[in-house]
């Protein structure tokens, strides 16, 4: 297997998914593009899923983190308590790096 | 008598009282169905699976079940070491517990008196079969998919599930390569139960999050 892509967060890195609309087998739900979140751990790396689905290997393997996010920044008109939390596994590929505000 | 039946009953002369067919429920030949067959056929008319082997695996699936997982979490309940070592690393501790892993990695989410888990796979039906078996169908329902990660507390009373507002919510979309299984909390009086009295407390729904454990 080819080396991986390097990673580049760690935990409690504060990233923010990129806002871009590709076609195809994408596992980056639509609710978190452009929203700002912490990554919770790194998973490891893993061919890449939006590769695999048109027969290719997907190699090298991407990093997949495991990213928290605040409901109330997903939804802004959240009915719930303002501490509730969404964790969502994303690729590398769709994050960058933000500031701690 | 009805607009079919308005002859004379003669018993002497047998004859055929035929009911209005019932529609079959198996037998719609829908888009993935027949890529499904396709593919299969294919797979076994090149010798790289056979039907046997097709229709075992099918077996093993359906052979699965939520007892797996009410296992893990009894032991865990019991046995602090194997607790840490399943949140560390969910896929070792199902192993250790007799459950065969998949290539999908298992993380275990520990519910407590300040966090309530929940899962979801907003994209497609992502679910820990290993440990839990085939889902249930409402966990595939667009209702359940898109609902819980936008109105958790709402969907989770729902279920009869009621999160006091002082509790944190955390809902897990499984969206790539890792799936999860809740550690609900232990209910109380349960302090003299056996492992397998108490992993007959745990429920599917408790291990998804929908539901607590109760009391027995």
């Amino acid at each position: 297997m080819p080396e991986s892509i390097a990673i580049r967060f760690n935990a409690g890195d504060r990233v923010e998914v990129r806002a871009a609309y590709p076609i195809g087998h994408v596992r980056t739900p639509f609710y978190v593009r452009g929203k700002q979140g912490v990554i919770e751990r790194v998973c490891g790396v893993f061919p890449n899923p939006e590769e695999r689905a048109y027969g290719r290997p997907g190699l090298p393997p991407q990093p997949l983190y495991r990213v928290r996010f605040l409901h109330r920044d997903v939804w802004p008109d959240y009915s719930g308590e303002p501490f509730d939390v969404l964790e969502v596994e994303i690729y590398q590929h769709w994050l960058e790096r933000k500031q701690h505000p | 008598m009805s607009g079919e039946h308005d002859h004379d009953h003669d018993e002497s002369a047998p004859h055929i009282h035929r009911s209005p067919p019932r529609a079959d429920l198996d037998d719609t030949l829908t888009y993935y169905r027949a890529m499904e067959a396709a593919v299969r056929e294919l797979l076994i008319e090149k010798e790289i699976l056979s039907a046997a082997d097709v229709r075992r695996q099918i077996e093993i699936m359906d052979g699965r079940s939520p007892d797996g997982g009410a296992k893990m979490v009894a032991r865990a309940w019991l046995d602090a070491a194997y607790k840490q070592r399943m949140l560390v690393n969910g896929s070792q501790a199902a192993e250790e517990t007799g459950l065969k892993g998949g290539p999908l990695k298992l993380v275990v989410v520990e519910n407590t008196p300040s966090v309530h888990n929940v899962i979801v796979c907003t994209l497609c039906s992502c679910y820990p079969r290993t440990v839990l078996g085939l889902p249930p169908d409402w966990y595939k329902s667009r209702n359940y998919r898109s609902r819980v990660v936008r109105e958790p507390r709402a969907v989770l009373a729902e279920f009869g599930t009621v999160i006091p507002a002082n509790v944190q919510i955390r809902v897990h979309d499984s969206t790539a390569d890792m799936r999860y299984l809740v550690l609900p909390m232990r209910p109380t009086g349960t302090d003299d139960l056996s492992e397998a009295e108490l992993a007959k407390l745990v429920t599917r729904d408790s291990m998804i999050g929908v539901a607590l454990v109760g009391s027995p």
